[in-house]
């Protein structure tokens, strides 16, 4: 397998932006045609990278830049984890494209590079191997998302944006702040040659290396929305524009994901005495009291975009105190969670775009056209618009899908990835009971507010409106569910490959070993 | 050597951190770009600080004795990020500004 397959989600959607860029607005069936194709190609090789990954257990894919040793190369790997999430956000993208397509993009100049470069973020923080590359490419997401998320202007968005870029800024410095640490404690920023390094650290250096440790984690904390530091994501996730907030459904789990890598691999069994399962019994706690705030704010939400932000919060509460139990079993199951969770509140997102109160509430999110130039461009798209037939069945069908998913009801792949994630979660401790008892508790609450928001928008009055759905939005909501469907029926090998995963990132001597080579076995 | 970059990080940071609690937008995005001074000071400083040491190894390069140019190479990506990050939180702001007519983190100020 040659390697060097491993750079092209990164490379793919860089070289579309670049193009979109170029291109501008006036080309724009050429612009919408190569997001289209690089969303191909990534699913494409996501796929590919997949199943290379899953030849054999401990299968790694490591392409080292320049082909320099990998104590000192820049190094991307592709394990089933990160072959997973890149399939997981090429999908995602593949599904919202459509819906943007229509009202949604023209709010602004760049939409579609913007989420190219989003991609580029996305998949090089999936695919790097070491710290300091993780930075750039948390930073280029977060370039795009600012832009994203100011996507359509007006004062509710650019107010959010405001403490989102704020805060994302700071995050930013304590990120650096823990790679210094633990460059200065190590003398390198290479994943891999950390995990070998520490069992042997002890006194002062373990000290700051934790220390470091510990502000990365808060970084990644900051990104994931854990309580006390994710009071920025309501706000902003409400604000921005509905396929935004879909795509950024990823992002929390983004900072799941690292957590996930990192924790298992720095500080997993492997790491010796006083650094094994460090700062995990925080994770666990700090999981669930944003579980708990999650819950409260479904249960508080009065709008539609705020009720699917916060349900993102229940999803990063569950998540992290699954993730933080150490535990491979459970982990399986929280890589079910995550996928379902992930799809099930983009679709949400993306519906709660087609159901707007005809009397919007004051400083609401609304449809702000960019310049009347660039309108008139999409005058005869406009004439000859397909609107679907019964709309209202549809939009209803698809909410109670997404309450079902959400809730983690059966019959559909919610339940199967909840009850995964619940069932081996028993025997742990009175944390792993008391996130056990709060799961279910919250998937009441989410019921609750679904049903709640259900009857107002789809039975009690005629507030709500159902303004012209395009065929091409319901396309998206459509897909993004009909994945949901296919797992529940297709279980048996995405749940193999899934907990083949488990078994592989608990097990960090696969991942040491691929990166680092023979060097692996002489100590540093 | 060491106690002057120590006393000068630790001033600009808290110094950064206050002003980043501050309501006004100007003072957190002053705050920001003190606290990015700080960082960047300590990962040039995390590296270790030698004077008149060379920077790469050399034949004629005493081992024990070079400036390790890897949190050089670090710190520069970091300015040029952070450079880049804080002019579009300017332009950011004064679209604040702008939309809510003063200067208040939340777009409003209080005071009607």
């Amino acid at each position: 397998m040659n390697g060097a397959l491993a750079i092209a989600p990164i490379l793919i959607p860089l070289a579309a932006a670049a193009v979109q860029v170029l291109l501008g607005i006036r080309f724009r069936r050429f612009r919408t045609g190569l997001s289209f194709l690089s969303c191909l190609a990534l699913v494409a090789v996501a796929a590919l990278l997949m199943m290379s990954a899953s030849r054999g257990e401990g299968a790694t894919l490591v392409y080292s830049l320049g082909n320099w040793p990998a104590r000192f190369a820049i190094v991307l790997v592709v394990d089933r984890l990160s072959a997973l999430m890149l399939l997981l956000t090429a999908v995602l993208a593949l599904a919202v494209l459509p819906y943007a397509l229509g009202r949604w993009q023209r709010m602004g100049p760049h939409f579609q590079p913007l989420v190219q470069v989003l991609l580029v973020g996305y998949n090089g923080a999936f695919l790097t191997g070491d710290l300091f590359n993780l930075f750039v490419f948390f930073e280029v997401l977060l370039a795009a998302s600012y832009g994203l998320a100011l996507h359509g202007s007006g004062a509710r968005r650019v107010g959010a944006s405001l403490h989102y870029i704020a805060i994302n800024l700071t995050a930013s410095m304590l990120f650096l702040v823990g790679v210094g640490l633990i460059f200065g404690v190590t003398g390198t920023v290479n994943m891999a040659v950390l995990a070998h390094l520490i069992p042997d650290l002890t006194g002062t250096p373990r000290a700051l290396m934790q220390a470091g440790a510990a502000l990365l984690g808060l970084a990644f904390l900051i990104k994931a929305a854990v309580w006390p530091v994710g009071f920025w994501l309501p706000r902003t996730y409400s604000a921005a524009i509905p396929p935004v907030a879909a795509l950024f459904a990823a992002m929390t789990k983004l900072g799941i994901y690292v957590i996930l890598r990192l924790s298992l691999l720095l500080f997993g069994a492997d790491a010796g005495p006083e650094s094994a399962h460090f700062g995990s019994d925080w994770l666990l706690w700090l999981g669930i009291i944003t579980l708990v705030v999650g819950s409260i704010g479904m249960l508080g939400a009065r709008e539609l975009g705020k009720l699917a932000a916060y349900s993102v919060l229940v999803s990063s509460g569950t998540l992290l105190g699954a993730v933080a139990l150490h535990n491979p079993a459970v982990t399986a199951g929280a890589l079910a969670y995550l996928v379902i969770s992930v799809l099930g509140i983009a679709a949400f997102f993306l519906l709660t775009g087609l159901v707007v109160p005809r009397e919007a509430p004051e400083g609401a999110a609304q449809l702000e056209p960019y310049d009347p130039a660039i309108d008139a461009l999409f005058a005869a798209e406009d004439e000859r618009r397909v609107a679907s037939p019964a709309p209202v069945v549809i939009l209803a069908v698809c909410f109670f899908a997404c309450g079902l998913l959400l809730a983690g009801l059966p019959p559909l792949s919610g339940f199967l990835a909840k009850f995964a994630l619940l069932a081996p979660m028993l025997d742990h401790g009175a944390g792993a009971t008391a996130l056990f008892a709060l799961i279910i508790t919250a998937g009441l609450c989410t019921v609750i507010a679904m049903a709640r928001a259900g009857i107002q928008i789809f039975w009690a009055d005629a507030d709500w409106q159902f303004p012209h759905v395009e065929a091409r939005e319901t396309v998206s909501v459509v897909g993004l569910l009909g994945i949901c469907l296919v797992l529940t029926f297709a279980v048996a090998a995405p749940w193999n490959y899934l907990a083949a995963t488990a078994r592989q990132i608990h097990a960090p001597a696969h991942y040491i070993h691929a990166v680092m080579g023979p060097a692996a076995e002489t100590p540093p | 050597m060491e106690a002057v970059l120590a006393i000068a990080i630790g001033a600009l940071a808290g110094s950064g951190v206050w002003l980043l609690l501050r309501p006004r937008t100007f003072q957190v995005i002053i705050g920001l770009t003190l606290i990015s001074y700080a960082v960047n000071l300590f990962i040039f400083a995390v590296g270790g600080v030698r004077v008149g040491a060379d920077p790469v190894l050399g034949a004629a390069t005493d081992p024990s004795r070079y400036a390790d140019p890897l949190p050089q190479a670090l710190v520069l990506t970091a300015i040029v990020i952070g450079f880049a990050t804080t002019a579009l939180f300017l332009v950011v702001l004064l679209t604040s500004r702008g939309f809510a007519g003063n200067d208040h983190v939340d777009g409003e100020d209080g005071t009607p």
